[in-house]
């Protein structure tokens, strides 16, 4: 199991580097002059103009500034934002907690309806339930997530008045950032201060209810469909026959025998939603001014941010890379025909 | 059709054998999937507003009726009929809007098919033919644009182009490239092997025979299957860059910029937010409806138990 690991790790390695690289031809084709963009309205000479692109390294040639970018990866050391000076690493590490939170809630929605309705549709295959959870999830599938947002927030926040409309947490509620994760963090706030902060959890989690629907909207219906024809496909095996025959009760069969390897590929799906999911987070986070990298990164092309974009889209790159290792892992502590196979 | 008893009088006599063509044998099966036949109706229908948008006597719809700003659809009691659908925020005729829109929609979904299926199925039988060093440089290639989210791609893509419908067009078609060229190559890989591909190479057909007479057909079906979906997937990514400000440019009449312009109303008029959205989720509904059906038709090995 180790060494199969290991031998993906190593795998990935070439991919790596070749998103690095990615990442910077992309950053750097871009017009535009981040120098121009820090100066903003007051102008520059030329002469402040070569001074600052000197000591941002953006006058050296572009195999050198790559050769050092590569070498401040392997350092772990990645640039400062040109507009608040931050480093990159520290700026994502404030954020990232709000996409992942809202990633994670988004996932376990889609998880719990999705494969129990899957399950559902397969077991009562041909019933009204069935026809109406592949209507659902096709019409799922197809969703303009943007739109889908903005139907939720008209009709929830606008027309009921049921959630609100934007960020995280209402301002009144004094909340320190002990974990990053809201849920968590306004939980332990209303613990500390029962008083001031009367009501701070149910908040914030008013405030995660619609983007989580939102962005768990698409990932859902996939696992549904997946999940249902992959039940019908395991229903149909004969050791489920065998089960029923012994005279084990429907559920245990349907749950105990069949789900576990009807599992198997809705797991790859699963992961293969990560990738997904980090896009949609992009459109989720700015629907909902949601805090977290998506709506950073966006930000940070039209503010010709280089170091922000680039590195952005270089731990987003990882984070799907890594997943994406995972799942493969997983799938294979699953499945020991795959496991020796290779 | 062809008459399969020709040669033999005593059978031809009694009973002629007739095979349906290809076609009429394809269309019994994709008829009998009412959703497909659904979402084609749905999509012609579609195809058929964009084509004659203009001559449909509708109004310009980047002219602005100022004293009919947000007007709602013509069976409320303040709409009108002249403006069927209502008005958006500065008095543009919505349906006009829409009927305009989707020449965009349509317009940058076939394009960017297109361009990403030809230099697609390039790559893919370039990978397949030679899996030893081209195909390998080829799909870590793909990996790498695989592992950046779609959406992020094409955003960056857009900023380094500049905005504009032609730059749209070229951003969907990079960003869905890797899912055409694995398609391929896995079909051609999965084909090199069978007896036929042997035959001809016996036979001495050269490598460009090979793949593009011998090879190729046999892979059709998934390829189109997949460009149907890509091509949904294409009018998606159009509206999203829209809305968030990457893609077409104001005024001209985009879905996605509609949705994009009409979210600081949605509280007064609902129909500026829903009818563009609407209309974005039937048309990309219809051609997955159309996807599966053409996939349960052409490719009875993928269809799904049903």
């Amino acid at each position: 199991m180790f060494w199969y690991f290991l031998k993906k790790l190593i795998l990935v390695i070439p991919t790596f580097i070749g998103v690095s690289f990615a990442s910077f031809a992309l950053i750097h084709m871009m017009p535009g002059d981040p120098v121009e963009i820090m100066a903003g309205e007051r102008g520059l000479d030329a002469a402040q103009h070569a001074e600052i692109l000197k000591s941002l390294g953006l006058d050296l040639p572009m195999h050198v500034q790559y050769g050092h970018y590569l070498l401040s990866i392997f350092r772990l050391d990645l640039g400062n934002s040109l507009v608040t000076h931050e480093p990159v690493v520290n700026e994502f590490a404030k954020l990232f907690p709000a996409t992942l939170e809202l990633a994670t809630a988004a996932m376990i929605l889609a998880i719990l309806f999705g494969l129990s309705a899957g399950i559902i549709a397969a077991v009562k295959r041909g019933s009204v339930f069935d026809h109406g959870v592949m209507s659902l999830s096709l019409a799922g599938y197809s969703m303009p997530i943007f739109w889908w947002g903005l139907m939720l927030i008209m009709y929830f926040s606008v027309y009921l008045g049921w959630t609100p409309v934007t960020g995280r947490i209402s301002l009144d509620f004094d909340i320190m950032p002990h974990t990053g994760f809201m849920l968590v963090d306004s939980w332990l706030a209303e613990a500390a201060d029962p008083a001031g902060n009367a009501g701070a959890f149910r908040d914030a989690l008013r405030h995660l209810i619609l983007p989580a629907v939102v962005l768990g909207t698409i990932p859902m219906a996939v696992i549904a469909r997946m999940t249902r024809s992959s039940m019908l496909e395991v229903l149909g095996e004969e050791y489920v026959r065998t089960a029923r025959a012994r005279g084990l009760s429907p559920w245990r069969v349907i749950v105990i025998h069949a789900l576990r390897n009807a599992l198997i590929p809705v797991i790859t799906v699963v992961g293969l939603q990560v990738g997904t999911l980090m896009g949609g987070a992009v459109m989720t986070e700015t629907i909902f001014s949601w805090p977290g990298i998506g709506k950073w990164i966006i930000e940070a092309v039209g503010r010709r941010d280089y170091p922000v974009v680039q590195d952005g889209i270089l731990i987003v790159a990882t984070l799907v890379i890594v997943t994406n290792i995972l799942v493969d892992v997983l799938y294979g502590v699953i499945n020991p025909r795959i496991r020796h196979e290779r | 059709m062809i008459n399969a008893g020709t040669g033999n009088e005593a059978v031809e006599a009694t009973q002629t054998f007739t095979y349906p063509s290809p076609f009429r044998a394809f269309w019994s099966g994709f008829s009998a999937n009412r959703g497909a036949v659904i979402g084609l109706a749905f999509m012609l229908l579609v195809l058929f507003c964009a084509l004659f948008a203009p001559l449909l006597g509708l109004h310009d719809p980047i002219e602005q009726f100022r004293d009919a700003s947000l007007l709602p659809p013509a069976w409320y009691l303040e709409g009108t009929w002249t403006y069927p659908l209502g008005t958006d925020e500065v008095g543009r005729d919505l349906l006009s809007r829409l009927c305009f829109g989707a020449r965009v929609s349509l317009l940058v979904g076939l394009c960017a098919v297109l361009m990403s299926l030809i230099p697609g199925v390039a790559l893919g039988l370039a990978a397949g033919f030679f899996p030893k060093v081209t195909g390998k440089l080829i799909m870590r290639a793909m990996d790498i644009m695989m592992a950046l989210p779609a959406l992020l791609l094409a955003v960056a893509i857009m900023s380094i182009l500049g905005q504009g419908i032609i730059n749209a067009m070229i951003a969907i078609a990079i960003v869905a490239l890797p899912g055409y060229v694995r398609l391929v190559r896995a079909s051609v890989s999965m084909e090199l092997g069978r007896d036929y591909v042997i035959a001809s190479r016996m036979n001495g057909a050269g490598l460009l025979r090979l793949m593009f007479l011998t090879v190729l057909p046999n892979c059709l079906a998934p390829l189109i299957v997949h460009a149907t979906l890509s091509f949904s997937s294409a009018i998606l990514e159009v509206a999203a860059l829209g809305f968030l400000g990457f893609g077409v440019q104001p005024p001209t009449a985009e879905w996605g910029t509609m949705l994009a312009a009409a979210r600081d109303y949605m509280d007064r008029a609902w129909w500026v937010v829903t009818l563009p959205g609407v209309t974005i989720l039937l048309s990309v509904l219809a051609i997955n409806l159309i996807g599966d059906g053409l996939r349960d038709t052409l490719d009875p090995k993928l269809k799904r138990v049903a």
